[in-house]
């Protein structure tokens, strides 16, 4: 059976009521997961495919390519049914709770991407489904908030705390705490107690699967590096699996924020720089990188874009990190509006904030990421238009929409 | 070995376990300081004279809660206390001076999250957290999110320093697991008495009869908590055949209600506690006697 540990990370520090289901769980991933028991890997695989719209294209980036001067090619998760990779994990976790007869499904969502997928799968799947969001991400993210109940989710909002991912995790859990026996806790990145971090991995992994393929074939060879950006962790992981082994270069591209900078007294990162700027802790099920004060008390964080806005970090990813074998970079809130912006009027792809920090560092990085370039867009930015109207409205962004002035109006 | 304090402790009876929130004064933080950020806040004294309130009323041994930012075993009351606690400026080593001056004379368990134990110090792990209890006069540690599974460096250091470490045994917790936990418990053993977080109840749970059956065989004390709020809870649980009960919500409510017609917040916590302790023995007294050689 696999460890529970990635080097010194990882781990199952999580209240005893949950660990039989833990236990249970690691049985089922095994079984069904990594021996394809009852056929449940075929399974996922056919439902990725016609439900989920697998596999999403890797498309050569000409406006990009052009600009930086080397070949961008970008992994087009935004494509996958839902909008975001998201999608991936949370139809793999939904399909193997029915395979483990468990009924109903909770989980937790921070831009609310893998609430909505995790309602999705759950609506076309037959389960009852409840999320936890913070209040804060609801308000940043009503589209989503609604997307979820269509699907006949619950919504629950969680308003302790400063109402984001964090508060949300720890809701999910005291839930599952109570109703362990019948419930699956669908989480929704490389994060929480083993085996969450690999299984998530594995759901994942069909990104870089797909892309070292695609990339084999258009370009005649594997890429230089790979850029995605890392909230939790799940589209850096998915899309990093396939090239670990060999030499490509790997960055994780954080949320730097506003600031870099901490205000131990008040508690608060301006930032969800766990990876460049974390130390090492216990946070929701696994030891790993995290923001926190000296006393070991969890930071808040902060970040534009609610689906990074975590002060903790997939365990694997520290590992990597920690080996060399990771970049962690980061990108600040400016930075990553500017990038949805020119994503926008120059590929015509809309990309989520989250995305938006990759396309950030690729502008800042360029010229040190080697001649073939893979930046995985993890999902679309329909989600963040009233974020991003509100917030370009404080910065002075080159060549954004002035929503008061049309020029061809007759 | 010799027995400890809380092997001691538990042997006179059925014990009263009290759980409290070090540094709440259920008032929050800015409160309570008058907005100061350096003095650790008037919790610290409250906090003192609370503990001291629920010994005059038959306290056992007294569970004290370092606070956590993220404590996920927690319902909403515990929750909120820890809120006020932290905002009021409660810290390890804050924590740590409080218990050193304490002096009540029944045993000391720090409930706490790992996070806490593991950052404390300048060497990594455990055993800093663990020497600094030791000296400030602590018995135990419970610790809601380490399971067996994880507990080994805790469990070496507290053997080194003669401490207690309890683990919790969950409804969910059978077979090979409960004998794996049995084995490795001292002091008491924590039996969850429902699924789900801590909070005050106003019935108890079918499920803690099941749990303590389960127990049966097993020659080590066992407390019940989660959700016990009544006199009439505590008879019935220790009727039952439990060695002692655990409340705390029940308790951290009345810290937060703050002074009412009823008396001030230590007088009615030393009268809730009288309560607590006289169910308790009321329940010992009720049990069928053993037989005497
Ligand atoms: C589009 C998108 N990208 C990235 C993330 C960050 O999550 P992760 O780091 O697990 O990929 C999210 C989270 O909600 C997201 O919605």
């Amino acid at each position: 059976m696999s460890t529970s540990k990635f080097g010194r990370y990882g781990g199952q520090y999580v209240p005893e009521a949950l660990m039989p289901a833990i236990e249970e769980l690691e049985d089922a991933y095994q079984r069904f997961v990594l021996e394809n028991d009852e056929g449940f890997v075929d399974e996922f695989r056919a439902r990725l495919r016609d439900f989920g719209g697998r596999p999403t294209p890797l498309q050569h980036a000409e406006a990009l390519s052009a600009r930086y001067d080397r070949e961008v090619y970008l992994k087009r998760e935004d494509l996958l049914h839902g909008g975001a990779h998201k999608l991936n994990n949370a139809l793999g976790q939904a399909l193997l709770a029915k395979y483990m007869g468990k009924g109903r499904i909770i989980a937790e969502t921070g831009a609310g991407q893998h609430g909505t997928a995790t309602a999705m799968a759950c609506a076309h799947l037959g389960l009852d489904c409840e999320i936890y969001m913070g209040e804060r991400d609801i308000n940043r993210q009503r589209p989503n908030v609604f997307r979820m109940r269509l699907n006949g989710a619950e919504v629950n909002p969680v308003t302790t705390g400063r109402g984001t991912l964090k508060e949300a995790i720890s809701e999910t859990m005291r839930d599952w705490a109570t109703s362990v026996e019948d419930t699956h806790y669908v989480i929704g990145s490389v994060v929480g107690p083993h085996p969450f971090p690999r299984m998530v991995r594995d759901f994942q992994a069909v990104i870089g699967e797909e892309a070292r393929e695609q990339i084999r074939e258009k370009a005649g060879r594997l890429p230089d590096s790979v850029l995605a950006c890392a909230g939790g962790g799940s589209n850096t992981m998915g899309a990093f699996d396939e090239f670990v082994a060999d030499g490509v270069g790997l960055y994780a591209v954080e949320a730097g924020g506003s600031s870099l900078e901490v205000d131990e007294a008040a508690g608060v990162a301006p930032n969800s720089a766990s990876l460049s700027t974390g130390s090492e802790g216990v946070l929701h099920g696994a030891r790993t990188k995290l923001l926190q004060d000296a006393d070991g008390q969890i930071m808040e964080s902060h970040s534009v874009s609610s689906g990074l806005d975590y002060a903790g970090v997939g365990p694997e990813l520290a590992h990597l990190v920690d080996e060399g074998r990771v970049t962690p970079v980061n990108v600040d809130d400016d930075g990553a509006l500017e990038a949805f912006h020119r994503l926008s009027q120059l590929e015509g792809i809309i990309p989520a904030l989250e995305t938006a920090h990759a396309f950030a560092f690729l502008e800042e990085e360029y010229e040190d990421l080697g001649e073939v370039v893979i930046v995985n867009v993890s999902g679309r930015g329909d989600k963040d238009l009233e974020s991003v109207i509100e917030e370009t409205a404080e910065r002075d962004i080159e060549g954004t929409p002035d929503m008061d002035v049309f020029r061809g109006g007759r | 070995m010799s027995p400890s304090r809380i092997d001691e402790a538990l042997a006179e009876g059925p014990a009263f376990i009290p759980y409290l929130a070090a540094g709440d004064s259920g008032v929050s933080g800015s409160e309570a300081t008058g907005g100061s950020e350096d003095v650790p806040s008037s919790g610290v004294e409250s906090t003192k004279e609370y503990v001291r309130a629920l010994v005059r009323g038959g306290a056992d041994i007294v569970e004290l809660g370092l606070p956590f930012s993220e404590p996920i075993a927690e319902g909403s009351t515990i929750q909120n206390a820890i809120v006020r606690s932290l905002s009021g400026g409660m810290t390890p080593d804050v924590y740590f001076d409080l218990v050193e001056d304490l002096d009540v004379g029944v045993p000391i368990v720090c409930m706490t999250y790992y996070n806490l134990i593991y950052r404390y110090g300048d060497e990594e792990g455990p055993e800093p957290f663990v020497r600094r209890a030791a000296e400030v006069g602590i018995d135990g540690f419970v610790v809601p999110d380490l399971p067996a599974e994880e507990a080994d460096p805790l469990r070496e250091a507290c053997d080194t320093y003669r401490l207690d470490l309890i683990f919790i045994v969950a409804p969910t917790t059978r077979g090979e697991r409960l004998r794996r936990i049995m084995s490795q418990v001292s002091g008491y053993v924590y039996v969850q008495a429902r699924l789900g977080t801590t909070g005050a109840r106003a019935d108890v749970s079918d499920q803690t009869d099941t749990s303590l059956g389960r127990l049966e065989e097993w020659d080590v004390p066992k407390a019940v908590g989660f959700g016990i709020s009544e006199r009439e809870h505590a008879e019935r649980i220790v009727a039952g055949g439990a060695d002692g009960i655990i409340v705390g919500s029940a308790l951290v409510d009345i810290v937060a209600e703050g002074e009412t017609d009823e008396g001030t917040v230590a007088e009615r916590l030393e009268r809730k506690a009288r309560e607590l302790k006289e169910g308790a023995l009321a329940g010992a007294e009720s049990r069928p006697q053993p037989e005497r050689p």
